[in-house]
This record gives structure tokens, sequence and C-alpha cells, in this order.
């Protein structure tokens, strides 16, 4: 058994688009089912493979959004950027019955499991959410009730993935509590004006150093490198913050 | 075995114009790096030609800049596969630069600050085939495409063409840079699409 | 940390990589040889915007590793790391890489 998932992380395989599910005006979720899926962890991507007719193939790395689940069935979140070569594609062309090729899971660092019992601080720079959702439903899904915080810096209000779920899990007492931080546009009445996150935010939105949270970090390169110095200014041990950076572009590549 | 995705095209060449094989044109110019740009203040840049024991030749950005220079218009070729026509250079021509050295050791490596290295056929450089460049489309070239100063050799796959140059050694006989050690073709003539090394 | 915010980090290489390592390779532990810092790979900031895929040391900038893939061929050059190390522990089927029970 151990020999074939390390093969079958290795290998190109091909899944199924069993739904697609809107995020956001530019964002949509792809439900995959992959035949002898080995399962995943929270926290660890996949690679897409697409090929032209004449042979041409680009590949992209996209994290998981769902939970680790038995089914085969897992779901990614891909935002299309202006000038993608594949974003548009994935978020505007696949229909569902579509195969896809993909490879994993990838990656045993960044990644969260229910076994891990001391709180969770995640912070998100836009699309940086996505494999941090991962662990918010890995948690939920273990039924675990490690006190997990988010902070979600976007650009605006209408660019949150996984609104309402978030919402939801935010008003249930024992859950996780999520802060937000807008860069452009914040909604009417926000009490905090537009503008990147700062020691402010990370002393009023995150769990105090004391607690020792192990911390995650995803996003564009620039928030990533800005979040973790932030933290690290407010006594986090820099030992106790995983980063995943994704491209400037919120591209994984 | 791949399989097609449905309804996927990739990025396409457009039109009539004659591109080396598998290039395809862009209308930007994509920032490929290997490191961080580096930072390097004109007070401190130089430009040394040595042939690995003695300097032969030495520059600082005054004495460079007062070197005779040229404008050029050359098409790029990047062995990812992008390929920009119609790009406008100012430089000084490794002519000049040569001018004044006398050697028969027929190669030679680049060197970038950072730490990038590439290799050429010095009969590659001379004849109007390879300058220094300083500035791109009249603005002074930008540090993330290789400012102060790079090596430009357009007949070449541009990863010879190597960003924020600082010195050449002359050398006897030809050696793998940066890229050329893993994998990639010592020579790299887009035309006949020398993209790797031959087995 | 580096002005041009031009890299990623192990985590993307992880793919890639995965066709030469068997394991893991964000976990692993490499030892610059340069200025000695021991990191985990998923660490190290990555250049992958250039005709292959470079890693370098997060602390010194020192190329920790060189990967192309040219013509289907891999080259790897790990000369930039004074060694490279993985958990040799064999895995249990099933629970060690999905989180939760095996399947039988």
């Amino acid at each position: 058994m151990a020999g074939t998932e390390v093969l079958g992380r290795v290998t190109w395989r091909t899944g199924k688009v069993v739904a697609l599910l809107d995020e956001t005006l530019t964002a949509r979720t792809i439900v995959i089912v992959v035949p002898d899926w080995p399962g995943h962890v929270a926290g660890q991507h996949i690679d897409v493979r697409l090929t032209a007719p004449d042979g041409y193939s680009a590949v992209r790395s996209y994290s998981i959004a769902s939970a680790p689940s038995p089914d085969g069935r897992i779901e990614i979140t891909v935002d299309r950027l202006p000038n993608g070569e594949v974003s548009p594609y994935l978020t505007q062309q696949v229909m569902v019955g579509d195969e896809l090729e993909l490879r994993g899971p990838i990656g045993r660092w960044f990644v969260w499991r229910p076994e891990q019992v001391g709180p969770v601080q995640l912070v998100a720079g836009g699309s940086g959410i996505v494999p941090l959702m991962a662990m918010i439903r890995s948690r939920t899904s273990a039924g675990s009730t490690v006190p997990f915080r988010l902070l979600y810096s976007l650009r605006e209000p209408g660019a949150i993935f996984y609104r309402h779920e978030l919402q939801t899990l935010s008003s249930q007492g024992d859950s996780v509590v999520v802060t937000y931080a807008y860069t452009r546009v914040t909604p009417k009445d926000w009490p905090r004006p537009a503008g990147r996150i700062d020691a402010e935010l990370i002393t009023s939105g995150t769990w105090p150093s004391s607690l020792r949270p192990s911390s995650y970090v995803c996003g564009p390169t620039s928030f990533v490198e800005s979040a973790t110095d932030l933290l690290i200014a407010a006594g986090h041990d820099r030992e106790r913050i995983r980063t995943e950076r994704f491209g400037a572009t919120g591209e994984r590549k | 075995m791949a399989i097609i995705s449905r309804g996927f095209a990739g990025r396409r060449s457009a039109g009539e114009v004659k591109l080396p094989p598998g290039q395809y044109l862009t209308t930007d110019f994509p920032v490929l790096s290997a490191g961080p740009t580096p930072r390097i203040s004109l007070d401190r840049w130089e430009f040394t030609i040595d042939d690995g024991t003695n300097v032969m030749q030495r520059w600082d950005w005054n004495s460079f800049r007062d070197l005779p220079r040229e404008t050029i218009n050359v098409d790029l070729h990047c062995v990812t596969r992008w390929s920009k026509l119609g790009t406008s250079w100012e430089g000084i021509s490794l002519d000049t630069l040569l001018a004044n050295v006398k050697t028969d050791l027929p190669f030679a490596m680049f060197h970038s600050y950072g730490d990038y290295t590439t290799n050429l056929p010095l009969k590659d450089l001379l004849n109007k085939q390879a300058w220094i460049a300083f500035k791109y489309d009249g603005t002074d070239l930008a540090p993330e495409h290789g400012g102060p100063a790079r090596l430009l050799v357009p007949h070449l796959y541009l990863w010879k063409s190597a960003k924020w140059v600082k010195g050449m050694t002359l050398m006897q006989h030809d050696k793998p840079g940066f890229w050329e050690g893993l994998g990639y073709h010592i020579y790299g003539d887009p035309w006949l699409e020398q993209r790797y090394s031959e087995e | 940390m580096n002005a041009s915010m031009n890299y990623l980090d192990g985590n993307a290489a992880a793919g890639e990589l995965s066709r030469i390592f068997a394991a893991d390779i964000t976990s692993a532990e490499g030892k610059c040889a340069n200025c000695g810092a021991k990191k985990s790979f998923a660490e190290a900031y990555l250049y992958m915007r250039c005709p292959g895929l470079v890693a370098r040391c997060a602390l010194c900038g020192h190329v920790l590793l060189r990967f192309t893939n040219v013509r289907g061929r891999l080259f790897l050059d790990l000369r930039g790391m004074s060694y490279l190390s993985v958990d040799g522990a064999p895995l249990m089927s099933g629970e060690a890489r999905s989180g939760h029970a095996p399947k039988e």
C-alpha cells in the first residue's frame, strides 16, 4: 500500500470534475473525484496539468481546499488571473464531466493534522486562504475543538472565498475566530480603514504570542514576508511559523 | 501519457512572423531570474576583463559610459520559448571593449553580480554580435531586466545574455556556465534549436 | 528577506522534485554548505521563473540546489547543501499520508 501511495504522488493520474461552485466573480471551486486517491492532509496541494491537442502542456499547483475524506473527492479553488494561462481555462471553460490530470498530494511541511493539540493561528493573504480553509475544514470534520484563529487579508468584501461557511463558523460558539482585513475597499462603516495588515491588527486580530500558537501564513510572497515579520515582532517564535508562498500575482508558479 | 484537456490551447504566437523553431511571440517582457535582483550602486560598479590570472582591462561606471556607444534593434529568443521582436537597446559593443585586448584565448566566461555565469566563444562576441547594454527602450535599464548593465548576444538564446554583468574571464577551453552545466546546450543557437546539451 | 519578492518557497518545488526524491522534500532538512544554516527545504527561497529551478538559502542566498528538466531528462545539482536529511522510518500504510485511519 505504501508503495502505491508514493507512486501515486509522483505519477500523473486523471480525476473527473463532478461539481463547480463559484466562490466570487473570479474564483471557482472545482470538485474532483480521483480514483484510488491515497488521501491527503490539510495544507497539501496538487499539480494540475493541461495539455493542448498539439502536445503543449502547462502545469500549475493548487492547494487542496477540502478536508481529508475517505471518498476520493478533493476540491481546489482557482482564482482567475488577468494574464493567466491556466486559470482562465479552469475558471471559465472546465465543465462538469471533464477530466483533469493531476499529481499529488504534495507537501509534508505546511500541513496541519488533527493530532496537533496546540492553538493555531492562520494568516491568509488573498488566495492564500485555500490551504488554510482545508485546515479549518479538517478540524471540523475531525471534531476537534483546538482553538483556531484566522486573520484573512484581502482586497475587498467581494473577494471573500467560502464566505457563507466562514460566516457560519464565526457565529458558532466553540469555533474559529475570524478577523477580516481589507486592503483596498472596506464594507460600509467598517471600523478599520482599508490598508495592509500592520502591528495593530496583529495585536487585535491574532492570538497573543504568550499562547505559543503554531502559525500558518499563506499568500503572495510579499504578504508572507510582511506578515511573518509582524508576527515575529509581536513575539512569536520563528520556529513555530510555517509559511507557503504563492506567486506575486497569487499564482503558485 | 497526457490526456488532452478539452478546449485548452495555451499561449499561441500570432501572424506570419518568422520565429526560430518552437518559439512563440510575446509583446510583454517576461522577467526570468535564478535569484534575487542585485542592487548595485554605480559608484561600486565595474566591468573587468581578465585571463584568469591578470586583469587586462577594467572600467568603472564613468569610464565605461565614456566609451563610444551604439543604439541597436534586435530580437530576443528565450529558451523558455518566448520571443520578443524589435527591442531597442543602447550599449557598448564588445568590439570596443576588446579592442585593446591581445589574446589568443578562444573562450570567455561572463560573471554577474549575484552568482550567475555563462560561457561563449570569443568569436561570437566580435563583429557586431554582442554588447554590454545599459539602456532599454530609451531609458536606463531596470534592475529586474539586468540593470545597471547586461550582456546582450541576440543571436543566441537569451540565457547567454547575462544580466548584472560584472566581468569576463578569457579561457583556453570552453567550460559550462550556470545553466550549461545542468543540461542546457553549451552554445545555444535558437535557429538550430540548440536548447539542450547533446547526449 | 530580499526586496524583489520574485521567489516562492520549497513547497512549490515539491511536485517536480518528487520525480527524483521518493520522500517528500518539503519536510527534509538541509544544511547550507555556505553558512551552515539548517532548515527544512520548505523554507528555502525558490526561483522558478527561469530555465530551471533554483533553491537558495533563506539566510545567506547561497544556491542550495539546482534542477532542470531538459527533454524529459532531469538534472539535479545538490552541491550547495552539506546534507539533505529525511525521516527514513517506514510509513504505516494509509495513516501517515492521509492523517486518518488506513483504508482496509
